[in-house]
Protein backbone atom coordinates (compact mmCIF):
# COMPACT_ATOMS: atom_id res chain seq x y z
CA UNK A 1 0.00 0.00 0.00
CA UNK A 2 2.89 2.24 1.09
CA UNK A 3 4.65 1.79 -2.13
CA UNK A 4 1.53 1.89 -4.58
CA UNK A 5 1.26 6.17 -2.49
CA UNK A 6 4.94 6.14 -3.68
CA UNK A 7 4.53 5.62 -6.95
CA UNK A 8 1.17 7.16 -7.42
CA UNK A 9 2.97 10.50 -6.01
CA UNK A 10 5.56 10.49 -8.65
CA UNK A 11 3.41 9.75 -11.10
CA UNK A 12 0.61 12.23 -10.21
CA UNK A 13 3.73 14.47 -10.19
CA UNK A 14 5.47 13.47 -13.86
CA UNK A 15 1.71 15.02 -15.18
CA UNK A 16 2.66 18.32 -14.05
CA UNK A 17 6.04 18.20 -16.20
CA UNK A 18 4.70 17.03 -18.85
CA UNK A 19 3.55 19.74 -21.81
CA UNK A 20 1.43 16.66 -23.55
CA UNK A 21 -0.91 16.64 -20.07
CA UNK A 22 -1.01 20.72 -20.01
CA UNK A 23 -1.86 20.95 -23.84
CA UNK A 24 -4.62 17.52 -23.51
CA UNK A 25 -6.47 19.38 -20.62
CA UNK A 26 -6.79 22.64 -22.17
CA UNK A 27 -8.00 21.13 -25.39
CA UNK A 28 -10.34 19.31 -23.36
CA UNK A 29 -11.55 22.20 -21.49
CA UNK A 30 -11.94 24.38 -24.31
CA UNK A 31 -13.85 21.75 -25.90
CA UNK A 32 -16.30 21.28 -22.95
CA UNK A 33 -16.62 24.78 -22.76
CA UNK A 34 -17.91 25.12 -26.84
CA UNK A 35 -20.51 21.82 -25.70
CA UNK A 36 -21.53 23.53 -22.48
CA UNK A 37 -22.35 27.00 -24.47
CA UNK A 38 -24.02 25.64 -27.70
CA UNK A 39 -24.43 21.98 -26.95
CA UNK A 40 -24.35 19.48 -30.04
CA UNK A 41 -28.05 19.25 -31.86
CA UNK A 42 -27.61 15.60 -30.87
CA UNK A 43 -30.12 13.88 -28.75
CA UNK A 44 -27.45 12.86 -25.79
CA UNK A 45 -25.63 16.33 -25.85
CA UNK A 46 -28.53 18.12 -25.65
CA UNK A 47 -29.54 21.79 -27.00
CA UNK A 48 -27.43 24.99 -26.57
CA UNK A 49 -27.24 26.38 -23.01
CA UNK A 50 -29.11 29.78 -24.08
CA UNK A 51 -31.80 28.17 -25.81
CA UNK A 52 -33.14 26.04 -22.98
CA UNK A 53 -32.75 28.71 -20.33
CA UNK A 54 -32.97 26.02 -18.01
CA UNK A 55 -30.58 25.21 -14.95
CA UNK A 56 -28.51 22.76 -15.42
CA UNK A 57 -25.42 20.65 -16.11
CA UNK A 58 -26.60 18.89 -18.42
CA UNK A 59 -24.43 19.46 -21.39
CA UNK A 60 -21.29 19.56 -19.12
CA UNK A 61 -21.71 15.86 -17.96
CA UNK A 62 -22.87 15.12 -21.63
CA UNK A 63 -19.84 16.28 -23.19
CA UNK A 64 -17.28 15.27 -20.50
CA UNK A 65 -18.28 11.70 -20.98
CA UNK A 66 -17.88 12.03 -24.67
CA UNK A 67 -14.87 13.75 -24.47
CA UNK A 68 -13.57 11.29 -21.74
CA UNK A 69 -13.29 9.15 -24.59
CA UNK A 70 -9.71 10.90 -26.01
CA UNK A 71 -8.68 12.77 -22.90
CA UNK A 72 -8.42 9.65 -21.01
CA UNK A 73 -6.46 7.84 -23.34
CA UNK A 74 -4.32 10.72 -23.44
CA UNK A 75 -3.59 10.60 -19.47
CA UNK A 76 -3.23 6.74 -19.78
CA UNK A 77 -0.81 6.51 -22.49
CA UNK A 78 2.02 7.06 -21.27
CA UNK A 79 1.69 5.22 -18.16
CA UNK A 80 3.36 1.88 -18.94
CA UNK A 81 4.48 2.33 -23.00
CA UNK A 82 6.82 5.06 -22.13
CA UNK A 83 8.16 2.93 -19.04
CA UNK A 84 8.74 -0.09 -21.72
CA UNK A 85 10.11 2.19 -24.51
CA UNK A 86 12.89 3.95 -22.24
CA UNK A 87 13.64 0.65 -20.28
CA UNK A 88 12.80 2.02 -17.15
CA UNK A 89 9.92 -0.34 -16.37
CA UNK A 90 12.79 -2.98 -15.89
CA UNK A 91 14.45 -0.63 -13.38
CA UNK A 92 10.94 -0.23 -11.53
CA UNK A 93 9.90 -3.42 -11.19
CA UNK A 94 13.41 -4.90 -10.26
CA UNK A 95 13.00 -2.53 -7.16
CA UNK A 96 11.62 -4.75 -4.25
CA UNK A 97 7.78 -3.62 -5.79
CA UNK A 98 4.76 -6.37 -6.19
CA UNK A 99 3.63 -5.64 -9.78
CA UNK A 100 0.21 -4.87 -8.10
CA UNK A 101 1.73 -1.79 -6.49
CA UNK A 102 2.84 -0.43 -9.41
CA UNK A 103 0.13 -0.68 -11.85
CA UNK A 104 -2.26 0.81 -9.16
CA UNK A 105 -0.12 3.57 -7.98
CA UNK A 106 0.05 4.40 -11.83
CA UNK A 107 -3.80 3.91 -12.46
CA UNK A 108 -4.36 5.82 -8.81
CA UNK A 109 -2.33 8.81 -10.36
CA UNK A 110 -4.10 8.79 -13.38
CA UNK A 111 -7.59 9.16 -11.35
CA UNK A 112 -6.30 11.81 -9.43
CA UNK A 113 -5.38 13.67 -12.73
CA UNK A 114 -8.71 13.46 -13.77
CA UNK A 115 -9.98 14.49 -10.42
CA UNK A 116 -7.58 17.93 -10.79
CA UNK A 117 -9.32 18.60 -14.34
CA UNK A 118 -13.00 17.60 -13.56
CA UNK A 119 -12.06 19.81 -10.43
CA UNK A 120 -11.38 22.42 -13.01
CA UNK A 121 -14.70 22.53 -14.74
CA UNK A 122 -16.30 23.64 -11.55
CA UNK A 123 -16.57 27.43 -13.11
CA UNK A 124 -19.57 25.85 -14.89
CA UNK A 125 -21.56 24.91 -12.05
CA UNK A 126 -21.01 27.84 -10.21
CA UNK A 127 -21.70 30.18 -13.41
CA UNK A 128 -24.96 28.57 -13.63
CA UNK A 129 -25.14 28.92 -10.19
CA UNK A 130 -25.57 32.80 -10.61
CA UNK A 131 -28.13 32.32 -13.49
CA UNK A 132 -30.82 30.27 -11.38
CA UNK A 133 -31.66 28.12 -8.64
CA UNK A 134 -29.08 25.28 -9.30
CA UNK A 135 -29.72 22.08 -7.67
CA UNK A 136 -26.70 20.95 -5.54
CA UNK A 137 -27.67 17.65 -4.84
CA UNK A 138 -28.12 16.73 -8.88
CA UNK A 139 -24.32 18.41 -9.29
CA UNK A 140 -22.51 16.61 -6.75
CA UNK A 141 -24.32 13.15 -8.13
CA UNK A 142 -23.66 14.10 -11.62
CA UNK A 143 -19.57 14.67 -10.85
CA UNK A 144 -19.59 10.76 -8.98
CA UNK A 145 -21.12 9.41 -12.21
CA UNK A 146 -18.31 11.15 -13.86
CA UNK A 147 -15.38 9.84 -11.73
CA UNK A 148 -16.69 6.83 -12.02
CA UNK A 149 -17.28 6.58 -15.60
CA UNK A 150 -13.62 8.31 -15.78
CA UNK A 151 -12.33 5.01 -13.60
CA UNK A 152 -13.52 2.92 -16.40
CA UNK A 153 -12.01 4.46 -18.83
CA UNK A 154 -8.81 5.16 -16.62
CA UNK A 155 -8.61 1.29 -15.88
CA UNK A 156 -9.36 0.70 -20.17
CA UNK A 157 -6.07 2.97 -20.70
CA UNK A 158 -3.58 1.66 -18.25
CA UNK A 159 -4.59 -1.71 -19.68
CA UNK A 160 -3.89 -0.86 -23.31
CA UNK A 161 -0.57 1.38 -22.03
CA UNK A 162 0.59 -2.20 -20.90
CA UNK A 163 0.53 -3.59 -24.00
CA UNK A 164 3.03 -1.66 -26.13
CA UNK A 165 5.74 0.47 -25.89
CA UNK A 166 4.25 2.97 -28.11
CA UNK A 167 2.25 5.64 -26.69
CA UNK A 168 0.13 6.10 -30.21
CA UNK A 169 -0.41 2.31 -30.43
CA UNK A 170 -1.76 2.57 -26.65
CA UNK A 171 -4.02 5.81 -27.46
CA UNK A 172 -5.68 3.88 -29.78
CA UNK A 173 -5.75 0.65 -28.51
CA UNK A 174 -7.70 2.67 -25.34
CA UNK A 175 -9.90 4.66 -27.36
CA UNK A 176 -10.91 1.24 -29.51
CA UNK A 177 -11.29 -0.68 -26.59
CA UNK A 178 -13.64 2.13 -24.79
CA UNK A 179 -16.08 2.83 -27.89
CA UNK A 180 -18.32 0.44 -27.20
CA UNK A 181 -18.56 1.84 -23.79
CA UNK A 182 -19.48 4.49 -24.84
CA UNK A 183 -22.45 3.32 -27.24
CA UNK A 184 -23.51 -0.23 -27.07
CA UNK A 185 -26.78 1.02 -25.24
CA UNK A 186 -27.45 3.04 -28.47
CA UNK A 187 -27.41 -0.15 -30.86
CA UNK A 188 -28.96 -2.56 -28.17
CA UNK A 189 -32.14 -2.12 -29.75
CA UNK A 190 -31.10 -3.42 -33.11
CA UNK A 191 -31.21 -6.84 -31.13
CA UNK A 192 -33.66 -8.74 -29.07
CA UNK A 193 -34.42 -8.28 -26.01
CA UNK A 194 -31.68 -10.71 -24.11
CA UNK A 195 -28.96 -9.31 -26.45
CA UNK A 196 -30.33 -6.04 -26.03
CA UNK A 197 -30.49 -5.90 -22.49
CA UNK A 198 -26.49 -7.40 -22.28
CA UNK A 199 -25.66 -4.29 -24.30
CA UNK A 200 -27.32 -2.03 -22.25
CA UNK A 201 -25.96 -3.62 -19.17
CA UNK A 202 -22.36 -3.33 -20.78
CA UNK A 203 -22.36 0.51 -21.69
CA UNK A 204 -21.11 2.79 -19.17
CA UNK A 205 -24.06 5.67 -19.84
CA UNK A 206 -27.13 3.84 -18.21
CA UNK A 207 -25.33 3.55 -15.04
CA UNK A 208 -24.21 6.92 -15.20
CA UNK A 209 -27.60 8.41 -15.94
CA UNK A 210 -28.75 5.98 -12.65
CA UNK A 211 -25.94 7.51 -10.47
CA UNK A 212 -26.59 10.77 -11.81
CA UNK A 213 -30.61 10.73 -11.04
CA UNK A 214 -28.96 10.05 -7.42
CA UNK A 215 -30.58 7.01 -6.64
CA UNK A 216 -27.99 5.51 -4.65
CA UNK A 217 -27.74 2.08 -6.31
CA UNK A 218 -24.68 0.49 -5.31
CA UNK A 219 -25.15 -1.87 -8.17
CA UNK A 220 -24.47 1.12 -10.87
CA UNK A 221 -21.28 1.68 -8.30
CA UNK A 222 -20.23 -1.93 -8.46
CA UNK A 223 -20.38 -2.04 -12.51
CA UNK A 224 -17.95 0.66 -12.73
CA UNK A 225 -15.77 -0.71 -9.95
CA UNK A 226 -16.16 -4.40 -11.75
CA UNK A 227 -15.29 -2.87 -15.12
CA UNK A 228 -12.28 -1.23 -13.78
CA UNK A 229 -11.18 -4.27 -11.53
CA UNK A 230 -11.34 -6.23 -14.75
CA UNK A 231 -9.21 -3.94 -17.14
CA UNK A 232 -6.35 -3.36 -13.96
CA UNK A 233 -6.40 -7.35 -13.79
CA UNK A 234 -5.49 -7.33 -17.00
CA UNK A 235 -2.95 -4.42 -16.97
CA UNK A 236 -0.83 -6.51 -13.97
CA UNK A 237 -1.14 -9.53 -16.15
CA UNK A 238 0.64 -7.94 -19.18
CA UNK A 239 2.68 -6.39 -16.68
CA UNK A 240 3.74 -9.35 -15.20
CA UNK A 241 3.98 -11.07 -18.22
CA UNK A 242 7.31 -10.92 -18.98
CA UNK A 243 8.40 -13.66 -17.03
CA UNK A 244 6.98 -16.47 -18.13
CA UNK A 245 7.60 -15.79 -22.14
CA UNK B 1 39.16 -11.76 0.83
CA UNK B 2 36.06 -13.65 -0.60
CA UNK B 3 34.05 -14.96 2.01
CA UNK B 4 32.98 -18.29 2.22
CA UNK B 5 29.01 -17.84 2.51
CA UNK B 6 27.48 -18.44 -0.82
CA UNK B 7 25.26 -15.52 -2.47
CA UNK B 8 24.28 -16.77 -5.83
CA UNK B 9 23.87 -20.28 -6.80
CA UNK B 10 22.85 -20.67 -10.36
CA UNK B 11 22.10 -24.10 -11.92
CA UNK B 12 21.67 -25.07 -15.65
CA UNK B 13 19.70 -21.38 -16.30
CA UNK B 14 18.59 -21.70 -19.32
CA UNK B 15 16.61 -19.10 -21.31
CA UNK B 16 14.85 -19.06 -24.38
CA UNK B 17 13.34 -15.99 -26.20
CA UNK B 18 11.07 -17.85 -28.16
CA UNK B 19 13.21 -20.51 -30.09
CA UNK B 20 15.88 -18.34 -29.91
CA UNK B 21 18.24 -20.09 -26.66
CA UNK B 22 19.97 -16.76 -25.17
CA UNK B 23 21.37 -18.35 -22.01
CA UNK B 24 22.23 -22.19 -22.19
CA UNK B 25 22.61 -24.03 -18.85
CA UNK B 26 25.10 -21.92 -17.10
CA UNK B 27 25.78 -23.10 -13.56
CA UNK B 28 28.19 -21.20 -11.10
CA UNK B 29 28.47 -19.84 -7.61
CA UNK B 30 28.88 -16.41 -6.17
CA UNK B 31 30.35 -16.16 -2.55
CA UNK B 32 29.96 -13.53 -0.14
CA UNK B 33 32.65 -10.35 -1.38
CA UNK B 34 33.61 -11.72 -4.55
CA UNK B 35 33.65 -9.23 -7.95
CA UNK B 36 32.96 -11.43 -10.65
CA UNK B 37 33.19 -10.18 -13.83
CA UNK B 38 30.74 -11.24 -16.79
CA UNK B 39 32.63 -10.81 -19.85
CA UNK B 40 31.70 -11.83 -23.31
CA UNK B 41 30.77 -10.67 -26.63
CA UNK B 42 27.47 -9.00 -27.51
CA UNK B 43 24.52 -11.33 -27.76
CA UNK B 44 26.36 -13.56 -25.38
CA UNK B 45 23.43 -13.77 -22.92
CA UNK B 46 24.82 -11.58 -20.51
CA UNK B 47 22.24 -9.07 -20.10
CA UNK B 48 19.66 -12.00 -19.96
CA UNK B 49 21.10 -13.45 -17.35
CA UNK B 50 21.53 -10.36 -15.35
CA UNK B 51 17.38 -10.01 -15.80
CA UNK B 52 16.80 -13.33 -14.49
CA UNK B 53 19.21 -12.33 -11.33
CA UNK B 54 16.95 -9.54 -10.73
CA UNK B 55 13.84 -11.55 -11.03
CA UNK B 56 13.01 -9.54 -13.96
CA UNK B 57 12.84 -12.55 -16.66
CA UNK B 58 11.94 -15.81 -15.23
CA UNK B 59 14.44 -18.72 -16.88
CA UNK B 60 13.10 -21.41 -18.84
CA UNK B 61 14.48 -23.86 -17.12
CA UNK B 62 17.00 -24.68 -13.93
CA UNK B 63 17.22 -22.44 -10.82
CA UNK B 64 18.87 -19.18 -9.31
CA UNK B 65 18.98 -18.51 -5.74
CA UNK B 66 20.33 -16.13 -3.47
CA UNK B 67 20.77 -16.91 -0.10
CA UNK B 68 18.98 -19.46 -0.74
CA UNK B 69 15.92 -18.00 -2.16
CA UNK B 70 15.20 -18.72 -4.98
CA UNK B 71 14.01 -16.20 -7.23
CA UNK B 72 11.11 -17.48 -8.74
CA UNK B 73 9.25 -17.90 -5.36
CA UNK B 74 10.35 -15.13 -3.29
CA UNK B 75 11.42 -12.83 -5.97
CA UNK B 76 10.08 -9.70 -3.44
CA UNK B 77 13.05 -10.95 -0.58
CA UNK B 78 15.53 -11.48 -3.40
CA UNK B 79 15.40 -7.80 -4.83
CA UNK B 80 15.38 -6.60 -1.06
CA UNK B 81 19.37 -8.02 -1.12
CA UNK B 82 20.40 -7.00 -4.45
CA UNK B 83 20.92 -3.60 -6.06
CA UNK B 84 20.74 -3.11 -10.08
CA UNK B 85 21.83 -1.35 -12.52
CA UNK B 86 20.34 -1.94 -15.73
CA UNK B 87 22.55 -2.03 -19.52
CA UNK B 88 22.17 1.76 -20.76
CA UNK B 89 21.18 3.26 -16.78
CA UNK B 90 17.25 3.78 -17.59
CA UNK B 91 16.28 6.72 -15.55
CA UNK B 92 13.06 9.05 -15.30
CA UNK B 93 14.83 12.05 -17.69
CA UNK B 94 12.17 14.39 -15.93
CA UNK B 95 13.23 13.93 -12.33
CA UNK B 96 16.51 15.74 -10.48
CA UNK B 97 18.51 13.62 -9.45
CA UNK B 98 17.34 14.04 -5.91
CA UNK B 99 14.03 13.45 -6.61
CA UNK B 100 14.66 10.20 -8.30
CA UNK B 101 17.10 8.87 -5.39
CA UNK B 102 14.74 9.81 -3.12
CA UNK B 103 11.98 8.15 -4.70
CA UNK B 104 13.80 4.82 -4.91
CA UNK B 105 14.33 5.17 -1.24
CA UNK B 106 11.18 5.62 -0.67
CA UNK B 107 9.96 2.55 -3.15
CA UNK B 108 12.04 0.59 -0.98
CA UNK B 109 10.77 1.71 2.31
CA UNK B 110 13.34 4.01 3.55
CA UNK B 111 12.17 7.46 4.47
CA UNK B 112 12.57 10.46 6.53
CA UNK B 113 16.08 11.18 7.94
CA UNK B 114 17.07 7.83 6.87
CA UNK B 115 16.13 8.33 3.08
CA UNK B 116 17.95 11.79 3.54
CA UNK B 117 21.16 10.67 4.94
CA UNK B 118 21.46 7.73 2.25
CA UNK B 119 20.40 9.77 -0.40
CA UNK B 120 22.85 11.83 0.59
CA UNK B 121 25.94 9.05 1.14
CA UNK B 122 25.11 7.74 -2.35
CA UNK B 123 25.59 10.47 -4.25
CA UNK B 124 28.15 11.24 -2.64
CA UNK B 125 29.74 8.12 -3.34
CA UNK B 126 29.28 8.27 -6.76
CA UNK B 127 30.50 11.49 -7.20
CA UNK B 128 27.06 13.62 -7.77
CA UNK B 129 26.70 15.60 -4.81
CA UNK B 130 27.16 18.92 -7.17
CA UNK B 131 23.92 17.93 -9.21
CA UNK B 132 21.37 16.89 -7.25
CA UNK B 133 18.79 19.68 -8.52
CA UNK B 134 19.71 19.30 -11.88
CA UNK B 135 16.63 17.19 -14.12
CA UNK B 136 18.24 13.74 -15.07
CA UNK B 137 17.69 14.65 -18.90
CA UNK B 138 20.53 17.14 -19.48
CA UNK B 139 23.19 15.03 -17.91
CA UNK B 140 25.70 13.32 -19.83
CA UNK B 141 25.73 9.63 -20.19
CA UNK B 142 28.53 9.43 -17.42
CA UNK B 143 26.66 11.06 -15.46
CA UNK B 144 23.57 9.41 -15.44
CA UNK B 145 25.36 6.22 -15.32
CA UNK B 146 26.33 7.68 -11.89
CA UNK B 147 23.28 8.39 -10.79
CA UNK B 148 21.95 4.59 -11.68
CA UNK B 149 24.86 3.62 -9.37
CA UNK B 150 23.74 5.94 -6.72
CA UNK B 151 20.52 4.32 -6.72
CA UNK B 152 21.77 0.47 -7.19
CA UNK B 153 24.14 1.16 -3.92
CA UNK B 154 21.49 3.32 -1.91
CA UNK B 155 19.79 0.06 0.38
CA UNK B 156 23.61 -0.66 1.35
CA UNK B 157 22.72 -4.06 -0.40
CA UNK B 158 24.29 -7.09 0.09
CA UNK B 159 24.81 -7.83 -3.64
CA UNK B 160 25.60 -5.17 -6.95
CA UNK B 161 24.82 -6.39 -10.53
CA UNK B 162 26.01 -3.48 -12.55
CA UNK B 163 25.28 -4.34 -16.32
CA UNK B 164 27.89 -2.81 -18.84
CA UNK B 165 28.64 0.07 -16.67
CA UNK B 166 31.03 1.30 -18.67
CA UNK B 167 29.61 0.83 -21.60
CA UNK B 168 29.14 4.34 -24.06
CA UNK B 169 31.01 5.85 -22.12
CA UNK B 170 34.01 8.12 -23.09
CA UNK B 171 37.70 7.32 -21.79
CA UNK B 172 37.75 9.78 -19.14
CA UNK B 173 34.16 8.76 -17.74
CA UNK B 174 35.17 5.02 -17.84
CA UNK B 175 38.35 5.73 -15.49
CA UNK B 176 35.91 7.34 -13.04
CA UNK B 177 33.03 4.85 -13.23
CA UNK B 178 35.64 1.87 -13.12
CA UNK B 179 37.29 4.04 -9.59
CA UNK B 180 33.81 3.76 -8.23
CA UNK B 181 33.10 0.33 -9.02
CA UNK B 182 36.63 -0.69 -7.67
CA UNK B 183 35.80 1.07 -4.69
CA UNK B 184 32.71 -0.79 -4.24
CA UNK B 185 34.11 -3.73 -4.73
CA UNK B 186 36.07 -3.98 -1.05
CA UNK B 187 33.07 -3.99 0.80
CA UNK B 188 30.40 -5.80 -1.57
CA UNK B 189 29.76 -8.55 -3.52
CA UNK B 190 29.33 -7.58 -7.30
CA UNK B 191 28.49 -8.94 -10.25
CA UNK B 192 29.73 -7.02 -13.62
CA UNK B 193 29.04 -7.89 -17.07
CA UNK B 194 31.24 -6.03 -19.96
CA UNK B 195 32.25 -6.71 -23.15
CA UNK B 196 35.52 -4.95 -22.57
CA UNK B 197 38.36 -7.35 -21.39
CA UNK B 198 40.43 -4.92 -19.51
CA UNK B 199 37.56 -3.75 -17.96
CA UNK B 200 37.13 -7.16 -15.66
CA UNK B 201 41.33 -6.94 -15.08
CA UNK B 202 40.83 -3.45 -13.98
CA UNK B 203 37.57 -4.08 -11.63
CA UNK B 204 37.80 -8.09 -11.28
CA UNK B 205 38.90 -10.20 -8.99
CA UNK B 206 37.07 -13.53 -11.08
CA UNK B 207 35.90 -13.75 -14.25
CA UNK B 208 33.23 -15.78 -16.18
CA UNK B 209 33.46 -15.91 -20.03
CA UNK B 210 30.57 -16.47 -21.87
CA UNK B 211 29.69 -16.76 -25.32
CA UNK B 212 26.37 -17.38 -27.19
CA UNK B 213 24.79 -18.60 -23.77
CA UNK B 214 27.61 -20.82 -22.49
CA UNK B 215 30.22 -20.43 -20.10
CA UNK B 216 33.16 -21.12 -21.61
CA UNK B 217 35.93 -20.21 -18.62
CA UNK B 218 35.39 -19.74 -15.21
CA UNK B 219 38.76 -18.60 -13.08
CA UNK B 220 40.20 -16.50 -10.98
CA UNK B 221 41.96 -12.98 -12.49
CA UNK B 222 45.25 -14.18 -11.50
CA UNK B 223 45.08 -17.05 -14.13
CA UNK B 224 43.45 -15.05 -16.89
CA UNK B 225 46.29 -12.47 -15.94
CA UNK B 226 49.01 -14.89 -16.07
CA UNK B 227 47.49 -16.01 -19.30
CA UNK B 228 47.30 -12.67 -20.75
CA UNK B 229 51.34 -11.95 -19.50
CA UNK B 230 52.78 -15.18 -20.78
CA UNK B 231 50.96 -13.67 -24.49
CA UNK B 232 52.10 -10.81 -23.94
CA UNK B 233 55.78 -12.11 -23.24
CA UNK B 234 56.05 -14.03 -26.28
CA UNK B 235 55.19 -11.36 -28.51
CA UNK B 236 57.44 -8.88 -26.83
CA UNK B 237 60.06 -11.61 -27.43
CA UNK B 238 58.94 -11.69 -30.76
CA UNK B 239 59.42 -8.28 -31.16
CA UNK B 240 63.00 -8.27 -29.68
CA UNK B 241 61.60 -5.58 -26.90
CA UNK B 242 64.08 -6.66 -24.61
CA UNK B 243 66.65 -5.21 -25.79
CA UNK B 244 69.05 -6.73 -23.15
CA UNK B 245 68.00 -10.44 -23.61
CA UNK B 246 65.96 -9.62 -19.91
CA UNK B 247 61.68 -10.09 -20.27
CA UNK B 248 60.52 -7.18 -18.68
CA UNK B 249 58.02 -6.65 -16.03
CA UNK B 250 54.44 -6.24 -16.54
CA UNK B 251 54.43 -2.38 -15.88
CA UNK B 252 56.83 -2.04 -18.51
CA UNK B 253 54.64 -4.35 -20.76
CA UNK B 254 52.08 -2.22 -19.84
CA UNK B 255 53.86 1.02 -20.72
CA UNK B 256 55.19 -0.64 -23.99
CA UNK B 257 52.04 -2.03 -25.06
CA UNK B 258 50.33 1.74 -24.60
CA UNK B 259 53.10 3.21 -26.61
CA UNK B 260 52.72 1.00 -29.70
N1 LIG C 1 13.70 -9.50 -25.58
C1 LIG C 1 14.35 -10.32 -26.44
N2 LIG C 1 13.66 -11.02 -27.36
C2 LIG C 1 14.30 -11.85 -28.21
N3 LIG C 1 15.62 -12.05 -28.22
C3 LIG C 1 16.36 -11.38 -27.34
C4 LIG C 1 15.77 -10.48 -26.40
N4 LIG C 1 16.75 -9.95 -25.64
C5 LIG C 1 17.90 -10.51 -26.08
N5 LIG C 1 17.68 -11.36 -27.10
C6 LIG C 1 18.70 -12.17 -27.80
O1 LIG C 1 19.30 -12.99 -26.84
C7 LIG C 1 20.71 -13.04 -27.04
C8 LIG C 1 21.42 -12.58 -25.78
O2 LIG C 1 21.18 -11.20 -25.60
P1 LIG C 1 21.75 -10.40 -24.36
O3 LIG C 1 21.46 -11.14 -23.13
O4 LIG C 1 21.23 -9.02 -24.46
O5 LIG C 1 23.32 -10.41 -24.66
P2 LIG C 1 24.48 -9.47 -24.11
O6 LIG C 1 23.97 -8.68 -22.98
O7 LIG C 1 25.56 -10.42 -23.73
O8 LIG C 1 24.89 -8.59 -25.26
C9 LIG C 1 21.00 -12.18 -28.26
O9 LIG C 1 21.11 -13.05 -29.36
C10 LIG C 1 19.80 -11.31 -28.38
O10 LIG C 1 19.56 -10.99 -29.72
MG1 LIG D 1 23.96 -6.64 -22.74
Amino acid sequence: MRTTWVIGKREFAAYFGSPLAYVVTSIFLFLLGLFFFFGVFHQDVGWPFYVRKVASLDNLFNGSQLLFLFLVPAITMRLFAEERRSGTLELLTTLPVRDIEVVLGKYFAAFAYLLVVLALTAVYPIYVATLGRLDWGAVAAGYVGLALVGLGYLAIGVFASSLTQHQVVAFVVALVVALPFFFLHKVSFLFGPGVGNVLEFLAFRPHFDGIARGVLDSSHILYFLGVAAIFVFLAHRLVGGRRWR
Amino acid sequence: MAGTETMVTARDVTKYYGLHRAVDRISFDLHSGEVLGFLGPNGAGKTTTMKMLTCFLAPTAGSIKVKGHDVSEEPLRVRQMMGYLPENAPLYPDMTVMGFLRFCAEVRGITGRERDLRVGRSAEQCGIADRMRDPIGILSKGLRQRVGLAQAILPDPEILILDEPTSGLDPNQIVEIRGIVRELGRTKTVILSTHILSEVELTCRRAIIVNQGRIVADAPLEELRGQLREERRRYLFAVGAGSSGVVPGEAEVRERLRAM
